[in-house]
């Protein structure tokens, strides 16, 4: 058996991991040629207005709080071997009901308790949300992967049902939450438009990636994601884990939600479903769950989103380019591993 | 050792290697390899783990291409580019592991290999089906669903397959492995009359007896190269005994070690030696009574299984596989529970108890899923050592891993068990079988078991792995505080560790047989059903 030298197996992963990427760009750069944009210009103005202007980079950073708690649940998720993919039913649910929480205790609590209760309540209701694809996983092996993709549309649908019917503030035209008032939002970082939810959202990534290195809880769930079977010989408790894998995991998608409420929107209207899940999930994958590449990858993909809608406008390039580079990078990440493992294969033998 | 000429006199080769060399990354897998096989002779390969002989199966199969070299068939040369194109040529392989689609009918099965343009031509498949099942003297119903087939029946069919496209040579790989007695006879019978119709027969095995009965040629390889033959005329004249000694010496040369490893390939040329455990008459440690478990689909559960072993005891569990064998490791472990039925070790009670309880208990179980149940292959050996103790205040405080603890305890076991791994953090699926074993044994052999449960202790092991795994077994007999329950398919190995052993059959224990001069006969007749005198 031999042994790479960790600079040399440090320096294959970054290639594996920025190869797609460079690629992506590429063959991007040929769509917008092919659209008769300019690509130099087109990726000029997203770094531009993502990341050198000072709004921009604000409004990036703003960006990755809900992004990174998203992040957090699914490598808790992935790790354990459970692919909750339903994270946007879970994370509108939540912030639905933070949305129309909010308003009503901060005419009676102070801010700081407004939070904490909001937060709590959102990561429950989340959390509940996955009870159904967790207990069906755990009792009767039901594919997670379909039924938390239900429970998603289901809770998409309930959102919105909520939002115009019990919650529905009747002083507006369209149908939407009661508004929070600014001041009552999380508070922000010195002079800039970052709410101190980037914070919380950094240091949850952080404590996850640790916590399943670093503790029993991690490692049980590392040996379930691994094998059920073995996590059965072992005698683990299964259905617990898998319960709390899921509740972990959405619980944090709900806390997205309310960060996003309180820290940006201070209300919902309805049909409003930003379908964050969806981009996440690959990123985490592109991370390889590793939550320091995450933090790497969602700020790369803020930077995209928010300078690609300021490009779209100027070149008039659809703002859903943006996901069309998310797209080849994936594709050309699983093209890469696929050739890296048949070098691997042949290697062995 | 004379080679055989090449293309013999009599132009009867069917098929012929020429100096085959095939090197991979580090080994080199044969090494100018120069075999004949000729029609109507069954031709024995003979060679430990690692000999070779798969990688030989590989290129005649078309599944792997030799770096050097050249392959006649029927004195023609030919380039094997893939299994399908092995298969034209003449050459059907039966590997160790039934390859069927259990859901489909036999002559479905059979026809899977046509071009899927094709439609199924029934009356053209029916009629070499039936030539076949002539051919063989096999009573299998074409239209029966492979999955109801008996493991004999299935190996048949896998046969049939590997003729259909034509009765040249045919590689049988292991075959007997999985097989009962009465299923290794039948196969005999099956090979000596393809022998008698003209095909060449290669014959791998580990097991020396079977050769040695069977073949009618030997060849013997060793680290990649042919080390040896035993021809027709000699295995005429010789004696089996002098046989086996003249291929032992070509296994593993004239060193020392193979007078040691002579009993463990040789099997039932001993006779069992009494093996009479000094507790006898003392309380037993663990009593199972009534043992009834609710099964799958083609699974075998506990029908009122009734064991009680002694303190010190070792207990073999013979059995064809899928007799329940499964159910009873597991139940016994805590990993299912009982319908019905009572299980108590040291006179307490555990049915309740799942695996954590019972392992709290002293209750140790080595599963033979080695890779698939019984650790994390991807991680490293070091989480693989503590994954049933996690949590533990001896490498968990306060919930946190203390690392540190558990690198060290790992490589403490590296050493006490002598496991050969590049480091205590190497993923475990790197390892060797023999080597992921001694991880097993190193987990599951703590100081305080009071029952320890092995299943197929040595499945998948080379010879001296297994003879390491079944002397560890007996040396852990007689502990006055642990009771041992050995699972195993192989009968020889059960009568060179147990103490008794019982024989398993639908779910229930059929018998229970000392193991003393005579015990073979005893357990024979108790598997075919024959209730025990």
């Amino acid at each position: 058996m031999n042994r790479e030298h960790p600079l040399v197996s440090w320096l294959h992963g970054m290639v594996s991991v920025l190869l797609p990427v460079v690629l992506a760009l590429a063959v991007g750069a040929i769509l917008l040629l092919a659209l008769g944009k300019d690509p130099l210009a087109y990726y000029g103005y997203v770094v531009k207005r993502g990341l050198l202007s000072p709004t921009g980079l604000e409004a990036s950073l703003t960006r990755t709080a809900p992004l990174l708690l998203i992040a957090a649940g699914l490598i808790v998720a992935f790790r354990s071997g459970l692919w909750n993919l339903g994270v946007d039913g879970q994370l509108l649910l939540a912030a639905v009901v933070t949305a129309a929480l909010a308003p009503e205790l901060a005419s009676g609590l102070p801010s700081v308790m407004v939070v904490a209760v909001c937060f709590a309540v959102a990561m429950a209701v989340g959390a509940a949300w996955s009870l159904i694809p967790a207990l069906l996983k755990a009792q009767f092996g039901v594919n997670e992967i379909i039924s938390t993709l239900m429970m998603s549309f289901l809770g998409v649908s309930l959102a919105n049902v909520l939002i115009k019917i019990p919650f529905n503030d009747p002083q507006t035209t369209v149908p939407q939450t009661a508004t929070l008032a600014v001041e009552d939002r999380l508070s922000r970082l010195a002079d800039t438009t970052i709410h101190w939810g980037v914070l919380l959202a950094l240091a949850v990534v952080v404590a996850v990636h640790h916590a399943m290195t670093m503790t029993a809880l991690g490692m049980r769930l590392q040996i379930v994601g691994a094998n059920m079977k073995t996590a059965v010989h072992a005698g683990l408790r299964l259905r617990l884990l898998v319960v709390v894998a899921f509740a972990i995991s959405a619980g944090l998608a709900g806390l997205a939600g309310a960060v996003d409420v309180l820290g940006v929107h201070g209300t919902i209207r309805a049909d409003w479903n930003p379908a964050y899940g969806i981009v996440v999930i690959p990123l985490v994958f592109l991370a390889r769950f590793n939550g320091y590449a995450v933090i790497a990858f969602v700020f790369v993909f803020a930077v995209l989103v928010i300078g690609g809608e300021s490009a779209a406008r100027r070149l008039d390039v659809p703002t859903y380019f943006v996901l069309v580079l998310v797209g080849l990078v994936m594709l050309f990440l699983a093209v890469t591993e696929f050739l890296d493992h048949r070098r691997r294969l042949t290697a062995k033998d | 050792m004379e080679p055989d000429p090449v293309g013999a006199p009599d132009g009867d080769a069917a098929l012929a290697f020429h100096d085959i060399t095939k090197r991979f990354p580090g080994v080199l897998a044969n090494d100018r390899v120069s075999l004949v096989f000729r029609r109507g002779e069954i031709h024995a390969l003979l060679g430990e783990n690692g000999a070779g002989k798969s990688t030989l199966i590989g290129i005649v199969s078309g599944m792997v291409r030799p770096d050097s070299g050249s392959i006649e068939v029927a004195g023609r040369p030919v380039r094997i580019t893939s299994p399908s194109a092995a298969l034209r040529l003449g050459i059907g392989t039966v590997y160790q592991h039934v390859l069927l689609v259990p859901s489909l009918s036999v002559l479905e099965n059979l026809m899977l290999g046509s071009p899927w343009w094709r439609t199924l031509d029934r009356a053209a498949t029916s009629e070499r089906f039936a030539k076949l099942a002539e051919l063989l003297s096999v009573r299998v119903s074409p239209d029966a669903p492979v999955g109801r087939l008996s493991l004999g029946e299935q190996q048949q069919v896998e046969i049939m397959r590997a003729l259909w496209h034509g009765e040249l040579v045919l590689f049988l790989d292991e075959p007997t492995s999985m097989l009962t007695l009465q299923g290794v006879d039948d196969l005999g019978v099956v090979m000596r009359r393809l022998r008698d119709h003209g095909v060449a027969i290669v014959f791998i095995t580990h097991k020396l007896k079977e050769a040695s009965d069977l073949a009618d040629r030997i060849s013997v390889l060793r680290q990649g190269r042919v080390v040896g033959e035993v021809t027709p005329a000699e295995l005429k004249t010789m004696s089996q005994d002098a046989i086996i000694e003249r291929v032992v010496a070509m296994m593993f040369g004239h060193g020392g070690k193979a007078g040691d490893l002579r009993a463990t390939l040789v099997g039932d040329a001993t006779e069992p030696q009494s093996r009479q455990h000094a507790s006898a008459g003392v309380e037993p440690l663990l009593v199972l009574h009534g043992g009834h478990t609710a099964g799958e689909r083609g699974e075998c559960a506990l029908d009122g299984a009734d064991l009680k072993v002694r303190p010190g005891e070792i207990m073999g569990i013979a059995g064809v596989d899928g007799n329940g064998q499964k159910h009873l490791a597991e139940v016994l472990a805590g990993q299912r529970m009982m319908t019905s039925g009572s299980i108590s070790l040291a006179g307490r009670e555990i049915g309740h108890l799942g695996v954590a309880g019972r392992r709290r208990l002293g209750v140790r179980y080595i599963t033979d899923e080695r890779l698939g149940e019984g650790t994390a292959p991807r991680h490293s050996l070091a989480i693989n050592l503590v994954i049933k103790e996690i949590g533990s205040p001896q490498f968990w405080k306060g919930g946190i891993t203390l690392w540190r603890r558990i690198n060290d305890h790992a490589r403490h076991m590296i050493g006490t068990y002598g496991i050969v791994a590049p480091s205590e953090q190497a993923p475990l699926a790197g390892l060797s079988g023999g080597n992921i074993q001694k991880v097993l044994l190193a987990r599951e052999w703590t100081g305080d078991a009071r029952l320890l449960v092995v299943a197929k202790p040595t499945y998948g092991l080379d010879l001296q792995n297994t003879r390491r795994a079944r002397d560890w077994i007996k040396s852990i007999g007689g502990n006055a505080e642990t009771a041992i329950v050995v699972i195993s398919n192989e009968l020889e190995e059960l009568i060179d560790v147990s103490h008794r052993i019982a024989v398993m059959e639908r779910g229930r224990i059929a018998g229970i047989v000392k193991n003393r001069p005579g015990a073979r006969t005893a357990i024979g007749r108790l598997m075919a059903g024959v209730e025990a005198a």
